[in-house]
């Protein structure tokens, strides 16, 4: 458990990086006392302060919502950032390498929400309820821990390592696929260098939904309607150079591209 | 067949090996010239007297064509097989792992043929044209060489580690489907272990069949009409132990099971 001072001290040094794209050492290792409580109480004051400069919130994503990961990272639970607007990237277009420190893509089923999702007690059956339509999507994840050297509490505190996200403008009801069995293919480059299916998250894209709407409300937050929820990756991350074209196929969903200069 | 050629004493030793159910050093220990054509004539030599024997040829299957199965067994060269009338273990019987050296499974798409096709020339499509109806499979394997170490040319004339085959019970009309783009869950008693789509093996599956064809065609074979394919394996091959029952589970195609007793 670290002191007000150490939270603000580690989220004044995670906020430098990321303005610099100059990544840091694990907050792991700078502050070994930390716990999750701090990483997301760290998470929360960049947060607030993006939100006071003029952002808006329009959603959040699940991260280490695929077994393989939590096993790397020896946890039993996902973790979760907060989307906000500044983060949305048009599919079809480039962006600039500068924006990042070090970024991966992972490929996902987004899902749009027509109705307030407020924890705890969310099930399943209320995520389909609630959810208005589901979005073929890439996101770009970054760290601003050098090397990914990465631990739970260093990805909660960084925002669960998110940094931009593109949305492909074909929206499937969410009743009109299998949301656990979409296959998915990640192109680099025209090449298929993964492929994966929806259900690697937590089974079923719809449950990491549900786990969300019912952690963030311990923090007294709730999902609303208009918020994207990005549930996790279909396929393992893989690494972006400048000059790499990656594009996502989905089963049923069809696709979104995006470039990277 | 030259007289030093030592395709005979090569098939006399492997299938020696089937009948004590015990795992021998590869052939390419003992003859480390042995070529992939040279795999492939022992692999014909067994056949024909497996079909002396009263077994009749009934398809064919593809080994190492997914990225994931090469890495598995630092082989890179895909390879084909025969499946004969026994080969085939019905989808709701418990599997005798003792039966076996040491078993493995891996999740395959599978084509159930309606016409012939003969290469050089075939193509994905002809494939489609060609195809009655596709199905989920799993593929039990068994080399016959320690460790499953091997080269393409003792993997060839092992028959591609041939064992037994389990199909799904639903038949699918491929026509409306992207077989490039199905999800597949893999799950060890109850645990997802992988994830893949269809373009796992080969980028498609058809293409997979389509090599399949050339490959046959060009030794003066064909896929006949009537025969079942399995296409390669879309994930790493998982093992086969008593009491941890191995399903895949497929977008469209439904699941299938195969419990090690």
């Amino acid at each position: 458990m670290l002191s007000p001072d150490q939270h603000s001290a580690a989220a004044l040094a995670l906020w430098e990086a990321d303005q610099t794209k100059q990544s840091i050492a694990p907050l792991t290792e700078s502050y070994p006392d930390i716990d999750v409580v701090d990483a997301y109480e760290i998470q929360l004051i960049n947060i607030r302060k993006k939100l006071e400069a003029g952002a808006l919130i329009r959603g959040h994503k699940v991260g280490l919502s695929a077994k393989a990961m939590q096993n790397m990272l020896g946890v039993h639970e996902p973790d979760y950032g907060h989307l906000l607007d500044d983060m949305f990237v048009d599919e079809g277009s480039t962006i600039p390498m500068s924006r990042f420190c070090q970024p991966r893509a992972e490929i996902e089923v987004a899902f749009v929400l027509g109705r307030q999702l407020q924890g705890p007690g969310v099930t399943v059956a209320d995520v389909v309820r609630a959810t208005d339509y589901v979005l073929p999507s890439i996101e770009i994840v970054d760290s601003r821990v050098t090397d990914w050297k990465i631990k739970i509490q260093d990805t909660v505190a960084d925002n669960a390592s998110s940094a931009a996200l593109v949305l492909g403008g074909r929206p499937t009801k969410l009743t009109d696929v299998d949301p656990a069995l979409i296959g998915a293919n990640l192109r680099k480059n025209g090449e298929i260098v993964e492929t994966g299916c929806s259900g690697a998250v937590l089974g079923n894209p719809v449950i990491a939904v549900a786990w969300l709407a019912n952690k963030v409300a311990r923090f007294g937050v709730t999902l609303e309607p208009g918020h994207v929820i990005m549930p996790g990756s279909c396929t393992r991350m893989v690494p972006i150079a400048a000059g790499d074209h990656i594009r996502a196929d989905f089963d049923g969903l069809g696709h979104v591209a995006v470039r990277f200069a | 067949m030259s007289a030093s050629s030592p395709v005979v004493e090569c098939a006399d030793i492997l299938e020696a090996a089937v009948a004590e159910r015990r795992a021998i050093s590869r052939l390419t220990e003992k003859f480390p010239d042995l070529t992939l054509e040279q795999g492939y004539e022992i692999q014909a030599l067994l056949a024909g007297r497996r079909i002396s024997r009263g077994a009749s040829p009934v398809g064919a299957k593809l080994g190492l064509t997914s990225r994931a199965k090469q890495v598995q067994m630092k082989c890179t060269e895909p390879v084909y097989g025969r499946l004969f009338s026994d080969n085939f273990h019905p989808g709701n019987e418990p599997f005798e792992v003792a039966s076996l050296i040491h078993p493995r499974v891996e999740p395959e798409i599978v084509f159930v043929m309606k016409h012939r096709l003969a290469g050089p020339g075939v193509s994905a499509a002809d494939v489609i044209a060609a195809t009655e109806s596709v199905c989920c499979g799993l593929e039990i394997i068994d080399s016959r060489y320690d460790d499953f170490s091997f080269t393409a040319a003792d993997v060839a004339a092992d028959n591609t580690s041939e064992a037994k085959v389990v199909m799904g019970p639903k038949m699918v009309d491929p026509a409306g489907l992207d077989l490039g783009l199905i999800g597949l869950l893999l799950e060890v008693d109850g645990e997802q272990v992988a994830t893949a789509s269809g373009a796992a093996t080969m980028g498609h599956p058809a293409e997979a069949v389509a090599m399949l064809a050339n490959f046959l065609g060009a030794r003066g074979e064909a896929i006949e009409a009537g025969w079942t394919i399995f296409s390669g394996g879309l994930t790493a091959a998982v093992p086969l132990a008593v009491g941890s029952p191995v399903t895949a589970t497929f977008g469209h195609l439904g699941s299938v099971t195969v419990r090690g007793i």
